[in-house]
């Protein structure tokens, strides 16, 4: 085993470790679940931070490791929650089994994410930087705006659409109200446990750790490092970065069908899908180190738990996640402050490497 | 007449985000950066003057003043500590990512401060309404200082920056920041300069959207922000004529939008036209193509 260890590759090993730390967190609060050692509140928190945690890894993957920043996450993450949450509504007593039901809503919610990705990605990735932040936001906006205007309603004749209000759907008297405008969705099966949430977790690292360490990875990696020459030596930008968006559309979109599977009623409200959720995701990525995926998954598990456990900090909390970001931002990107820590921190790790010679 | 009405409301908001706009559009033909801030410099300029007037019962002119004052310490402030590490930074998200950090600091200390609830904002400008074609129009006071500020504020900035020694050093820095330096302009003090203006702009346009919109939550400024944003890119980003006309097309197209088609709808109308916009003409209206040289 020892010697297995020392024979891997250093991204096999860091890998390996991200597994394995997901997967004994796992073990360890199941563990304490069924001792019991858990109270209500901290179980309340369990499936929203598997949720959160999936949307930091795959919001990193556009930030980190396509380069890009998308500040319209929660809205391909808002577009998974819907369409899953309908699917299920609709759904509901056709399909016996719920396990069955809850897969394919995932892989609905996740499609419809997806296609939003590609969508939205086909005319905002011609564009970089800060418009194409700007774009993603509005993105999200208009998303958020779109759903809290819809009614859709069923009855024996079919589906009835409207973009008014309830009564101009036109339904006969025993139909019923699915999506009602911006009082969303309510009545969506609760079918999201902890455990599915680690499982989709696990099968996000799968993705976006094969994806980075394959070709397609290195294409994406070298247009963040120098979009003319990667595309002087045949790297085909749009593709790529399509790929990059849309795999990250749809893992937003899962951990929305997560979420939206948690809650007994789901509205897009600008607190949950709004631009504010998207940043708070962002504020995941920095605080773990952009490209870093095990960070991002620290750093969403402990910046949820934290102030949930420390109650009185709540009112700070946004407080302190701003200045969290301006620190973080500055500490590590800032000229004079990389130099400032290669002149004292590299000193450091230069004493420690001779004393360990020695 | 109902149309008419709506479109000088149009235009009266889309002065506002003309003002806003050329905060934002100095600031990134200057420092090439996005400054998400800037639409929470307004909301703060506005619980100033609002402080000054409903607590300290100050004079409503000199309220404007102090407030005015105040987002350009603000803004200078938020420049010097925040960006100004930032300016050579190895990757443009840097800067993008601290500015969303310090629009969302502004937002948390005005809600520490001033709490969640909405404030009404108090009726500091007052004058008589215009009332034309015999009653069945009326333009309401607030509106036309609106319109009228706009105007005087683009005036004076344009001949501000084409006749001015420190105008001139604006553009040569928004330029060649390089080049300008060795011409011995002083490239910090020109853009501290910039943030000052665009942030003493922010808190009269603060003023102007809180009297024809009276309710002030630690919120307020940031979709106007955006959407001055929108309406930068929209007149082609760096050039002053083009935030006049990109506010003002926003604002009718908004307004307008709000009336006919739908009121929830109408942000998502604006953001859908920043959409055509950039993808059709990513210069903007007035925006000058440049060419990416490798």
């Amino acid at each position: 085993m020892n010697v297995m260890w020392k024979k891997m590759k250093k991204t096999t090993k860091s890998n390996m470790i991200t597994f394995g730390m997901v997967i004994l967190a796992y073990a360890v609060i199941q563990a304490m679940v069924m001792t019991g050692n858990i109270s209500s509140l901290f179980k309340g928190l369990l499936v929203p931070v598997c949720t959160y945690v999936i949307l930091a890894i795959s919001l990193n993957l556009v930030v980190g490791i396509l380069g890009e920043l998308s500040l319209g996450h929660a809205g391909f993450m808002c577009v998974g929650a819907f369409a899953s949450a309908f699917f299920s509504k609709c759904m509901q007593g056709v399909i016996a089994s719920d396990g069955l039901r809850f897969f394919l809503a995932l892989l609905i919610g996740a499609a419809a994410a997806g296609i939003f990705g590609i969508l939205i990605g086909i005319p905002v990735l011609r564009l970089k930087g800060d418009y194409l932040a700007i774009v993603t936001l509005a993105f999200g906006e208009i998303i958020k705006n779109v759903i809290n205007v819809m009614f859709i309603g069923k009855d024996a004749n079919g589906f009835h659409f409207s973009t008014k209000d309830v009564i101009s759907l036109n339904m006969e008297p025993d139909g019923v109200v699915l999506v009602n405008g911006p009082q969303g969705i309510t009545g969506t099966p609760k079918d999201s446990t902890f455990t599915i949430g680690v499982i989709l977790i696990l099968i996000t690292l799968i993705i976006i750790i094969n994806l980075v360490n394959s070709r397609s990875g290195r294409a994406i990696m070298a247009i963040r490092d120098n979009r003319i020459a990667a595309e002087s030596i045949g790297i085909n930008i749009t593709k790529y970065k399509l790929m990059a968006f849309s795999i990250s559309a749809a893992m937003a979109g899962c951990a929305g069908v997560l979420y939206a599977h948690n809650l007994s009623s789901l509205t897009a409200t600008p607190k949950n899908f709004g631009y504010n959720m998207s940043i708070m995701i962002l504020v995941f990525v920095v605080l773990g180190g952009i490209g870093n995926i095990r960070g991002s998954i620290i750093a969403a598990v402990i910046l949820t738990l934290l102030p949930e456990l420390l109650r009185g900090l709540s009112d700070y909390r946004m407080l302190i996640y701003a200045i969290v970001l301006i620190v973080m931002m500055l500490f590590n990107w800032a000229p004079k402050a990389i130099e400032w820590r290669e002149k004292y921190l590299g000193r450091l790790k230069h004493r420690k490497k001779t004393t360990k010679e020695a | 007449m109902s149309f008419i009405s709506y479109f000088i409301n149009g235009v009266s908001l889309g002065s506002v985000y003309a003002i806003i706009a050329l905060g934002y559009t100095m600031v990134y033909g200057i420092a090439k950066m996005l400054n998400f801030a800037h639409g929470d410099v307004i909301m703060i300029g506005a619980y100033v003057v609002l402080t000054c007037v409903s607590t300290a019962g100050l004079h409503p002119a000199l309220a404007v003043l102090i407030g005015i004052v105040a987002c350009t310490v603000f803004g200078i402030v938020i420049e010097r500590v925040a960006y100004r590490p930032l300016r050579n930074a190895a990757s443009p998200l840097a800067v993008l990512i601290t500015a969303i950090g310090v629009s969302y600091l502004l937002q948390n200390i005005a809600l520490l401060i001033f709490g969640s609830n909405t404030k009404s904002f108090p009726e500091i400008i007052k004058l008589p309404s215009l009332s034309l074609a015999g009653g069945k129009l009326t333009i309401t006071g607030t509106t036309i200082l609106t319109i009228v500020a706009c105007l005087v504020i683009m005036a004076g900035l344009m001949a501000f920056i084409n006749k001015t020694k420190a105008g001139q050093a604006m553009l040569a820095v928004s330029e060649d920041k390089g080049a300008a330096q060795l011409m011995g302009i002083n490239v910090n003090g020109t853009i501290a300069l910039t943030f000052a203006i665009g942030s003493a702009l922010a808190a009269l346009a603060g003023v102007l959207l809180c009297s024809t919109y009276p309710s002030l939550t630690p919120y307020t400024g940031s979709m106007p922000g955006i959407k001055a944003f929108v309406a930068a890119v929209f007149g082609g980003i760096g050039s002053i004529p083009g935030a006049l006309i990109g506010g003002i097309l926003l604002g009718v197209i908004e307004i307008l939008g709000k009336a006919y088609i739908s009121s929830q709808l109408a942000d998502a109308i604006v953001f859908a036209v920043l959409i055509v916009v950039l993808l059709v003409k990513p210069t903007g209206i007035l925006g000058k193509n440049i060419q990416e040289k490798v």
